[in-house]
């Protein structure tokens, strides 16, 4: 085998990779769509302006991804956190609050946790900050209980045996083998909340929602079309990295 | 090395030890039996603290342990059991590696280290040390067990029924094992087991448990000859209370110290005279030439000396 063949081949694998073509799709989309305007103007000619212009789809998208990447943050420290919590002896006595509180959480529309966050706090990015870490809160908190919960007795037990601290176990047994899991949660929290955000702005959030709405509201429909098909490639881009983070988490089974 | 003292463990309104009182001796193999539920693994676990006692005293080398941290204390002991519990997402070499590296041990010194448990156990390193548990069988995961457990050469080891989920030639293999790391090592061992032959193999002394309470305590022969109770003869078995004899005892306590010539393959002097019996009806023959340990002839081990009591 030559020497440089394998980073060729390793190339080739890397721009036919699924993930890297989503992401050149996305970029594509988000920096080339002013260039589609004759398009749209083409299949909406009662259009007067066929092309969304207010924002770039640049700016947009990066708030888009701002807000949801703030969000699951959040939502992933605190939720990572309230279930390290609840499965420790300490706070077991709040697992049921916690998990009645998370539930709650997710059976109210987001639409009207929007809606009552606004009176609270305004119009702007805060309410729906609040509102899509709530969101992403149940299926972190869910999925971190059930990996922590999913670590076989005996491995526990002889980890505990060999003289590990509590601390020792919790980062290096049992939060390495409650990563896919987790792993799992965040994913499920990370796509609802990019498809959340887009409502967002309703709120007065600046996201790719932005279009979507003002096109709703004036009958526009390239504009609506236009931020749908950002804010879906957005999903999958996300989708497909998470994928491959979960192969990551799990290296060692194929190992 | 292990002394009990008057140790009383509850689980309300079940007493699961009550009031045992045992010391093990340094270097020495005890191994705990008694039917499910006696308190085997309960007494165990108070050694290394992941049961505390309701009563009582445990000192491990005249140390109250009540008055050490748990984690200390369990660095400086093996623990072994049943199921396991390797670490999956971790290779061979880093699950052998644990304590060492809890221990704070050099790099080098831990692989080193790990080499020796391998050889010991008799794991080839090429292809087991950067294996992951998943990929070893049960008995293989067990031996990574017990190097896990030895790697940092710990004066006492602990082990709960390490092989009553292994199949009949994979347990032989690894008693075999434990009886060679035993005197290579001199760690004393406290080993669970609900398996009498297994404590008739590998014990010093045999510590038999019921209902919580320490029922006999000594060597396997005492155990045989005089048993305490019901329960212990229940244990032995009573059907071949013989053949258990046989296994116990070796050919240097029947052995006849004659000068007469036999022919055949000698028998070693260690050897178990159920090993005799079989050579015996193998060859058609009632006497046997035996050697001692150096290969001299040693006399000649007859028939009926084997069968008088
Ligand atoms: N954590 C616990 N909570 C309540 N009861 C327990 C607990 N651990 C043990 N017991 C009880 O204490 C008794 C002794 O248990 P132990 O595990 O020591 O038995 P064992 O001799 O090891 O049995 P086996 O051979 O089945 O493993 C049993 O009756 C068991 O039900
Ligand atoms: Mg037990």
């Amino acid at each position: 085998m030559r020497p440089g063949s394998t980073t060729v081949r390793w190339r080739m694998a890397f721009l036919t990779d699924r993930l890297t073509l989503a992401v050149a799709v996305l970029v594509a989309l988000v920096l080339g769509m002013p260039l589609l305007k004759p398009l749209f103007a083409a299949a909406f000619p009662a259009l007067d302006r066929p092309l969304y212009e207010a924002d770039s789809f640049l700016a947009l998208t990066l708030d888009h991804l701002a807000l949801v990447g703030l969000s699951s943050l959040m939502a992933v420290v605190a939720g990572c956190a309230a279930g390290v919590f609840v499965t420790r002896p300490s706070g077991a006595e709040f697992r049921g609050i916690l998990e009645a509180v998370a539930t709650m959480g997710q059976t109210f529309p987001p639409v009207a946790v929007l809606a009552v966050a606004v009176p609270v706090m305004g119009f702007g990015p805060k309410p729906a900050l609040i509102a899509l870490t709530l969101y992403a809160l149940l299926p972190i908190v869910e999925n971190t209980v059930a990996g922590l919960e999913g670590v076989p007795e005996a491995v526990l037990e002889s980890a505990r045996g060999l003289g590990m601290g509590p601390v020792e176990r919790l980062f290096r047994v049992e939060l390495p083998l409650a990563a896919p899991v987790i792993l799992a949660g965040v994913r499920t929290a990370v796509v609802i909340n990019v498809g959340t955000a887009a409502i967002a702005s309703t709120v007065g959030a600046k996201t790719l929602g932005l279009p979507i709405i003002v096109g709703l509201n004036g009958s526009n429909q390239a504009y609506v079309i236009q931020g749908a098909v950002i804010v879906a490639a957005l999903a999958v881009v996300l989708d497909f990295g998470f994928d491959r983070l979960a192969a990551l988490s799990v290296r060692w089974r194929r190992g | 090395m292990i002394t009990f003292e008057r140790v009383t463990k509850r689980f309300e309104p079940w007493t699961a030890v009550d009031g045992v009182s045992l010391t093990v001796e340094a270097g020495e193999f005890c191994v705990l039996i008694g039917p499910s539920g006696s308190g085997k693994s309960t007494l165990m676990k108070m050694v290394n603290r992941l049961i505390v006692p309701d009563e009582g005293t445990i000192r491990v080398g005249g140390e109250d342990i009540a008055m050490l941290r748990p984690e200390d204390l369990r660095r400086r002991m093996g623990y072994v059991i049943q199921n396991v519990g390797l670490f999956p997402h971790w290779t061979v070499e880093r699950n052998i590696a644990t304590v060492p590296t809890l221990l704070g041990w050099p790099k080098a010194r831990v692989r080193d280290r790990v080499s020796d448990l391998l050889d010991l156990l008799k794991l080839d390193a090429r292809r087991f040390r950067d294996a992951y548990p998943h990929q070893l069988s049960g008995g293989q995961q067990q031996r990574v067990g017990v190097a896990r457990a030895l790697a940092a050469e710990p004066a006492i080891l602990l082990m709960d029924e390490p092989f009553s989920a292994l199949d009949p030639i994979t347990r032989g293999a690894l008693q075999a094992e434990m009886t060679a790391i035993h005197k290579a090592t001199g760690t004393t061992i406290v080993f669970v087991t609900h398996d009498m032959d297994e404590a008739l193999k590998l014990a010093n002394r045999i510590a038999v448990l019921d209902h919580g309470r320490l029922i006999q305590f000594g060597p396997p022969l005492e155990i045989l000859h005089r048993p305490a109770n019901d329960t212990v003869r229940d244990l032995i078995g009573r059907e071949d209370w013989g053949l258990k004899l046989l296994a116990v005892e070796t050919v240097g306590q029947r052995v006849r110290p004659d000068v007469e010539k036999v022919p055949g393959a000698p028998l070693p002097i260690d050897a178990p005279l159920r090993q005799a019996i079989a050579e015996m009806v193998a060859r058609g023959t009632d006497r046997l030439p035996v050697v001692d340990a150096r290969g001299r002839p040693a006399g000649v081990l007859h028939l009926s000396d084997v069968v008088r009591s």
